[in-house]
């Protein structure tokens, strides 16, 4: 027993005296869900070469990072889609400086339907999309999807449409599509991470909206491409605003951000959604990491500007692993460049 | 100081220390209730402010447009309960009689063991019972059942898409009849035996005696155990979500899909942005607050009126 009780004080001994050694320095983030799973991997990585540092981030939805990176609770925050003025003005107020934008993976929503009778991929214009989730067309044979579908059966059903019922990255890019495509769209609806549906049932998460759609004949929705890729659910082609009907795969999704680079703003607050080039998938989106671009915690403004150099060279190699298509070099040049802004 | 010798005293027997401690755990559930609406209205004053009385009857719910109403939440969360409550209270209650005064002993206890099991089942499984299995029936079976006979009325009009206040109305049905169960069953198995045994005494058959003796005799506790699953149904969020549609709108049929305030809680409020939108949704958990508060009051004013009418039924 006293030999037990010895063996404890000095492994309590040991592991204190390790803990205080190295101690790591601890940066907490939060934010949005979608890239979570890439994140992790890159903090967890990151750590693994750098012992003395540890990244530590919370999934709690976009607007939560947003409010908590707003109210310093977190070190750098993270959203699907990039802070409006209002929120940056909200910022500059609350913290004396601004807040830095920097893209780190793309991501895409894609459609998915359930229609009896049809298997193969279905395409679809951006009218067509934007009717259907307005309500205004209503079946399934409808000439605007028939239109392209040339030898596809399609029946004369009513079409059930499906959305995410929480807020989501998803849903922003998605309603910020259809704002780009449709006038109807961008006056009735407009872009959000929830919106309110002119129709439509909601599903919660993309496995609610999956359950709902493949228990629904006639349903269609859409989801996030790492989740119908992981899960080998089929999703149709979207005609770009090129012409040419693009599958989403992690080519187009990178064409798309290398289309819209040239007109990169320098805050990298952009859309790009429809994005020119032929091979561009037109649902596609960034997701941010949000800095202060003011640190006065010098070791954790040299951690963070080390962490973000890292990420943009080795760390965007992890990324097509876990299905995230990574950023075009001339995004990465641009941010390689911004780093110098955090201060 | 004779008094404090006494509660010296007594403080030695413990009884002062077990009373002090009682009386904190006591208070304390009053503090939280206490500090939970004082937070809740705090973090609601924006929409207060700016919709005021509005926000109980407007039906719109736009996060873009920033404007909020509590409406087709509110009647989502009623219907839901009532439906769920008018499925589950007879089967529940039927279910306790059997097994209370019926069954044989071992068949009661084992079968109540598997009640307990029902209801330590998470919510969240319920839902995915409620989406693999209620959802296509309800499309395929029970809706052409009730909307050929009855589709004129307005409560079974089509169509319906599998989800919906009805769907939602079962899936919680199924989630709180073991609580009427187990708790109604305690409360039958507690009514004395001279109750019966007197009654069988002036000739009254079992289910006499049951029906119009043991049965008034628990009515309080069963009515308890009725409050209790309609606590549960107005609160309950996962499962919920999962089956009624989220939509926020108020349609007659109870095949429509509709939406409740627990479920658009959880769902929006990870990222919920502006600060309106965000003091809506803890406006909406203060209107199921009250909801909840005023429903209860109501139970127990039922309760005091019937048992006071009750007292003349047991002769």
């Amino acid at each position: 027993m006293k030999r037990l009780t010895g063996a404890l004080l000095a492994l309590l001994v040991v592991g204190v005296l390790a803990w205080a050694a190295q101690n790591p320095l601890l940066i907490n983030g939060a934010g949005a869900t979608f890239p979570y799973p890439i994140y992790s991997k890159w903090f967890d990585v990151y750590h693994g070469k750098n012992p003395s540092i540890q990244f530590n981030y919370q999934s709690v939805g976009s607007g939560a990072g947003i409010k908590q990176v707003t109210e310093g609770t977190v070190d750098f925050g993270a959203t699907d889609g990039p802070m409006n003025d209002e929120q940056m003005k909200a910022f500059q107020d609350k913290r004396k400086t601004s807040i830095l934008h920097f893209p780190t993976v793309l991501g895409a929503a894609v459609p998915t339907y359930n229609v009896p009778g049809v298997s193969g991929a279905l395409n679809f214009t951006p009218e067509a999309l934007a009717g259907i989730f307005l309500g205004k067309i209503t079946k399934w044979n409808d000439p605007a999807i028939a239109g392209p579908n040339k030898g596809v059966n399609l029946p004369a059903n009513d079409i059930v449409v499906v959305h995410r019922s929480d807020g989501s990255g998803t849903t922003y890019i998605w309603t910020d599509y259809l704002s780009k495509v449709s006038d109807e769209w961008k006056g009735k609806v407009s872009r959000a991470t929830s919106v309110n549906w002119p129709v439509g049932l909601g599903g919660k998460g993309n496995e609610g909206v999956t359950g709902l759609i493949k228990q629904t004949p006639n349903a269609i929705g859409y989801v996030e491409l790492i989740y119908a890729a992981q899960n080998n659910i089929p999703y149709g082609s979207v005609k770009n605003s090129a012409g040419t009907f693009v599958k989403a795969d992690l080519a187009s999704v990178s064409a798309a951000a290398a289309g819209a680079a040239k007109e990169m703003p320098d805050d990298f607050r952009v859309s790009i959604t429809n994005a020119p080039g032929k091979t561009a998938y037109p649902i596609s989106s960034f997701t941010w990491l949000l800095i202060p671009a003011k640190i006065d915690d010098t070791g954790k403004r040299d951690a963070i500007k080390g962490f973000l150099k890292w990420m943009l060279s080795d760390g965007q190699g992890n990324a097509e692993a876990l299905s995230y298509a990574k950023l075009p070099k001339e995004v990465v040049q641009k941010e390689e460049k911004a780093i110098s802004n955090i201060q | 100081m004779a008094g404090s010798r006494s509660f010296l005293s007594r403080l030695r027997d413990g009884d002062e220390i077990a009373r002090l401690i009682t009386l904190v755990f006591a208070a304390s559930v009053v503090l939280i209730t206490i500090l939970l609406v004082y937070e809740l209205w705090i973090n609601s004053a924006l929409p207060r402010q700016k919709f005021g009385l509005h926000f109980f009857v407007t039906q719109v719910w736009d996060p873009v447009m920033d404007e909020y109403g509590a409406l087709p939440f509110v009647y989502g969360t009623l219907v839901t309960s009532a439906v769920a409550l008018l499925l589950a209270v007879p089967l529940g209650i039927g279910a306790a009689i059997f097994l209370a005064e019926l069954a044989p002993p071992r068949v009661s206890d084992a079968l109540q063991f598997f009640i307990d099991l029902l209801a330590a089942v998470p919510s969240v499984i319920y839902g995915l019972l409620g989406v693999f299995i209620v959802v296509p029936m309800m499309r395929t079976v029970i809706f052409p059942a009730l909307n050929k006979p009855f589709g004129y009325l307005p409560i079974f009009k089509g169509p319906s898409y599998g989800v919906g206040f009805f769907t939602a109305g079962i899936v919680l049905a199924i989630m709180v009849i073991p609580y009427i169960i187990s708790v109604s069953r305690e409360v039958l198995l507690s009514v004395p035996g001279d109750q019966r045994e007197a009654a069988l005494a002036v000739g009254s058959t079992r289910w006499e005696s049951t029906w119009k003796v043991v049965v008034p005799f628990a009515k309080t506790g069963i009515m308890g155990s009725i409050f209790l699953a309609l606590a549960r149904a107005l609160g309950e969020t996962m499962a919920v979500t999962m089956v009624i549609g989220n939509t926020p709108k108020i349609a007659a049929s109870l095949f429509a899909p509709g939406y409740s305030i627990a479920a658009v809680i959880a769902n929006e409020f990870t990222e919920a942005t502006g600060d309106l939108y965000l003091q809506s949704l803890i406006a909406l958990g203060l209107v199921l607050f009250l909801l909840t508060f005023i429903l209860n009051g109501l139970a127990r004013l039922l309760i005091l009126v019937t048992t006071q009418k009750g007292s003349g039924v047991s002769n």
